[in-house]
């Protein structure tokens, strides 16, 4: 089975332990993740104003190329998916929004939200299925206690995202019951981390990360894992309390599946380690706008988009 | 040929605002048979009604159309004129220009024009009216009452007074309902079980009342005056005349390991069991599906231990059939489930209850013994948050649109309650309005913040979160527009109320109707707030909608009284409204009969005779008792046998002619 995939900008930057671990399990798995050409960023925050198309084409641009090769639309990053989702859901029951879009797109025929989307959790949950994850398991990550973080994200609204009970979410401890190692479920899984405010309020992001860790420690969990770029990054470099590991999920299945080689302590935190560093200047959490990257100063471009005064 | 008569009613500016009536009186006059047309301001006023009497003597009409409001509002009113005034009153039309017209368009023009095309299919029906004699038919003096509650007791005991027999069918094991869960009652504070239980046994005793507990209505047939019911007593597996109700076969029974309903499930309770110490009866039942001799065939401690012999494992189920004249629906109501709210942690922390249960932690009968503790290590809690709304005045699907009446008193009591007997608990209510209605009911809530120190703030909560052996209440207090986040020990939910889930079904059965809440709708609003639509029924309590105690107890006797005026009549007027079969067009093929829904058609071999030729068929019959003039049979039948009086095909054929001419 082949899906078409939407890594998104972070992922290509800060998140690429995140990519790189989704396509190699996947493989694994028996499904393969194939980038579609010239995406470009989603824009990370859904666009609320209904009189606003332009900030959702490029989430419109990608759906659509998922429907001309046929196939159904990945996703991993929280953002990603949920501007996608949601975009997606407005081009199939919003009709002005639908036909400025297509207006202004002019495609040979006009979408209208006939790709589904994905979560790369619900292609592991709806289309695998837990017990094939299970069963492809060779390294089950045994006495482990892992809360799932699920954010904010990925659940709500749950009318339009469909993922799971936005209350009482079971997909990630069920994805952990499958690499072997157990769930543990703590009140603030489904809370904000704070998200973009950390880049203005650090110390209210630092509160909010505080409960979530707080809630989970004081529930037993010995590390956490989360899908999203932006929760990892705010749990790990806000609040002040005593921190728990976090991983990417997608690294612990790859080594769960034994993709990964050397097995690492729940105390070698990877993943992200770039952001921590004293070196990072400003940084824009979705990743597109790295400013301490001379290489790209406008951001990490999307793939097969090539950087004006380079190259040719 | 009809002398016919049309009168345009104005409605005040109900319909005059929107129809121009005096261009329907002149379009009325021009039709055939027409020999007069008028309008007046009010035709439903006794000067209306007086112009028809006059007019049917002066022009010596034969036909009436009204054009007004809806025939379920004022068709008996100008029928009765008519009757008055010496003529058949099924001679009568309505035209409704108000519901069907004026007050559902906007524009004068089209308006008017629809009311004159309604008036005329009237006129052209009342041309083939032919005058119909309504039949009487008996009422059977005694009562149904469906629901052994508050409101069921009082609508018993209220028309058993009067004299009439009534019957008491309770599904669970006691009568009481949830009254008798209740630790103390608003606005007075009296203990509820010091005044329910008196009425319990009044009811119990009473000669005229009879109470079949642990049964079930299976089935009802017939009509208003005389429904025929299946009632079904399950088997209790006790003989309910030799048990004396010692107790001594629930304290031996060995299974003790099922969730005690009247508990909410806080404790357990044994396989044979009596809901509560004070149930009527006192003669306890066996759940079969926990009873461990029913479940392996093994035990039967209960027999052993039993002096009066009255466990009785291979009794049955038996039906009961009665008849009665009027039947009375007070199924009560239940909490709503609380799995779409898992923001509160109800189903994940034993310190976060219901309302219901901390009637029952607060009840000296209770769990705890009238202890105030929190479920999951039994300890007295410091300080309590009870949240209002949930579930209830919920914008989206999860809960109810509506307010369910009871919680902002319940809630200001369990808060008093709380700060009187234990002073060191710190209580704290978040709601959304107090809402506070109701005689002594405002003081009550004015006592518990002024007097009791209750803390109360404005706005919702978000998220009860566990954090150690506390609960995190994280909300908002929307007059300091700021953030709260509070630990506390014990968090009480103020659950929305909905009806009992087993009303559908006895709607069904009654064909009563019921709203998009399932609670039964009453026939109007505010003129006939106890009686179903569907004749003979009536509404007792909060199966009509959320009501407490005061409120119940009064509808409850409203109910009975309406019960009484119809079991005071010696027999009832039945609608000639009925389907009649033609003979000689009728072949025998019961498409008819399979369509009834009132099972009042009947084949019969008859001997007919066609056209000078005598021989016997197989013919359809109508049981013009039976019959509510539906209409399904005409439509079913294919040869054009059946045909309903006062709507036959052809009359209606006449209007739908009229209206697309």
């Amino acid at each position: 089975m082949v899906y078409s995939y939407y890594p998104g900008c972070t992922l290509k930057n800060k998140a690429q332990d995140l990519d790189r671990y989704a396509r190699m399990s996947a493989e694994a798995l028996g499904f393969t993740l194939e980038e579609i050409e010239e995406w470009q960023c989603c824009g990370a925050v859904y666009p609320q104003a209904s009189d606003e198309i332009a900030t959702k084409l490029s989430a419109v641009r990608a759906l659509n190329d998922a429907k001309e090769k046929d196939r159904d639309l990945v996703t991993l990053c929280s953002a990603c998916h949920h501007v996608i989702k949601r975009v997606n859901d407005d081009m199939k029951n919003v009709e002005d929004i639908r036909t400025r879009a297509n207006n202004y797109l002019k495609l040979n025929t006009p979408y209208e939200g006939e790709t589904k989307v994905f979560h790369f959790l619900e292609v592991l949950r709806d289309r695998i299925g837990f017990d094939a994850v299970k069963e492809k398991v060779v390294n089950p990550l045994t006495g482990r206690k892992i809360g799932a973080y699920y954010g904010c994200l990925l659940l709500r609204p749950s009318g339009v995202m469909a993922f799971d009970d936005p209350e009482n979410p079971t997909i990630i401890e069920d994805f952990i019951r499958a690499i072997g190692a157990e769930p543990v479920v703590y009140p603030y899984r489904n809370e904000c981390c704070g998200g973009y405010i950390s880049l203005k309020e650090k110390a209210l992001v630092g509160n909010l990360v505080d409960q979530v860790m707080d809630s989970a420690a004081d529930k037993g969990a010995g590390e956490l894992i989360t899908a999203c770029p932006l929760c990892l990054y705010n749990l790990k470099n806000s609040g002040t309390s005593k921190k728990l590991p976090v991983h990417y999920i997608t690294e612990l299945l790859a080594e769960a599946l034994g993709l990964i080689t050397e097995s690492k302590t729940p105390q070698q935190a990877t993943g992200h380690q770039a952001c921590s560093s004293a070196s990072c200047g400003v940084f824009d959490p979705c990743g597109s706008r790295q400013m301490d990257m001379p290489a790209c100063p406008l951001g990490s471009l999307p793939a097969g988009i090539k950087e004006v005064g380079k190259g040719a | 040929m009809q002398r016919i008569g049309v009168f345009v009613c104005h409605c005040g500016t109900n319909i005059a605002a929107t129809v121009d009536v005096a261009r329907v009186v002149e379009a009325a006059a021009k039709e055939p048979g027409v020999v007069h047309a008028e309008d007046y301001q009010y035709m439903c006023s006794e000067a209306g009604q007086l112009k028809i009497r006059e007019a049917i003597k002066e022009k010596n009409l034969t036909g009436i159309v009204v054009c007004s409001c809806s025939p379920r509002m004022h068709e008996n009113t100008f029928r009765q004129a008519a009757e008055r005034a010496g003529i058949n009153p099924y001679m009568v039309e309505i035209a409704n220009i108000r519901e069907h017209c004026s007050w559902i368009h906007k524009d004068i023009e089209e308006a008017t024009e629809k009311a004159v095309i309604l008036a005329r299919a009237a006129i052209a029906k009342v041309t083939l009216n032919a005058p119909l004699q309504a039949g009487t038919s008996r009422v059977v003096k005694r009562a149904l009452v469906i629901g052994g509650g508050i409101a069921g007791i009082q609508t018993a005991l209220d028309i058993a007074d009067a004299g009439y027999e009534v019957d008491i069918v309770e599904k669970t094991p006691s009568i009481g309902g949830r009254m008798s869960q209740l630790d103390k009652t608003f606005p007075t504070l009296d203990c509820s079980a010091c005044i329910l239980t008196p009425k319990m046994v009044e009811a119990a005793a009473h000669d005229k009342i009879t109470i079949y507990t642990y049964s079930e209505v299976e089935k009802v047939s017939g009509f208003v005056g005389d429904f025929q019911v299946d009632i079904r007593k399950k088997a209790r597996s006790v003989d309910m005349s030799k048990c004396t109700g010692c107790g001594v076969c629930q304290e031996k029974c060995p299974s003790k390991k099922t969730p005690n309903e009247f508990n909410r499930g806080l404790n357990n309770r044994s396989a044979i069991y009596t809901p509560f110490a004070q149930a009527i009866p006192n003669v306890p039942v066996i759940d079969r599906e926990s009873c461990i001799k029913f479940k392996t065939g093994k035990c039967g401690v209960c027999a052993k231990v039993c002096q009066a012999g009255a466990i009785d494992y291979e009794q049955k189920d038996e039906i009961v059939t009665q008849n009665y004249g009027a039947i009375v629906v007070a199924t009560g109501f239940d909490t709503i489930k609380l799995d779409k709210f898992d923001e509160y942690s109800y189903s994940t922390s034993p310190d976060v209850i219901t309302s219901l249960e901390l009637e029952r932690i607060m009840n000296a009968a209770g769990p705890t013994k009238g202890h105030l503790e929190r479920m999951s290590d039994h300890k007295a809690p410091k300080s309590m948050v009870f949240i209002q709304c949930v579930g209830s005045r919920c914008a989206d699907k999860r809960g109810k649109s509506y307010c369910s009446k009871i919680c902002c008193m319940y809630t200001a009591k369990h808060a008093m309650l709380i700060r009187d007997k234990y002073p060191d608990v710190e209580v704290t209510v978040f709601y959304i309005d107090v809402r506070t209605p109701g005689k002594n009911f405002d003081e009550f809530y004015r006592r518990a913040v002024e007097e009791y120190g209750v803390n109360y703030i404005k706005g919702q909560v978000g998220k009860v979160a566990e954090k150690g052996d506390k609960l995190l209440v994280q909300g908002v207090d929307l007059i300091d527009n700021k953030r709260i986040l509070m630990e506390t020990d014990m968090v009480v939910l103020a659950t929305a109320i909905e009806p009992n889930p087993d009303v559908r079904k006895i709607a069904t059965m009654l064909t009563a109707s019921i709203d998009t809440n399932n609670f039964l709708t009453e026939s109007h609003a505010k003129l006939r707030p106890v009686e179903s639509p569907t004749a003979g029924i009536f509404l007792s309590g909060v199966c009509q909608g959320p009501k407490d105690i005061p409120e119940t107890v009064a509808q409850a006797g409203a109910a009975a009284v309406k019960v009484v005026g119809l079991l005071a009549k010696d027999h009832l007027v039945t609608n000639p409204c009925v389907a009649k079969s033609d003979e000689l067009l009728c072949n025998g093929c019961s498409s008819c009969e399979k369509v009834c829904p009132y099972g009042a058609i009947s084949y019969e071999e008859r001997e007919v005779n066609d056209h000078g030729i005598r021989e016997t068929r197989r013919v359809a019959n109508v049981n013009s008792a039976l019959c509510q003039g539906c209409g399904a049979c005409t439509v079913a039948c294919p040869s054009g046998a059946m045909d309903l009086q006062g709507f036959s095909n052809r009359q209606i054929l006449a209007e739908v002619d009229a209206i697309c001419k």
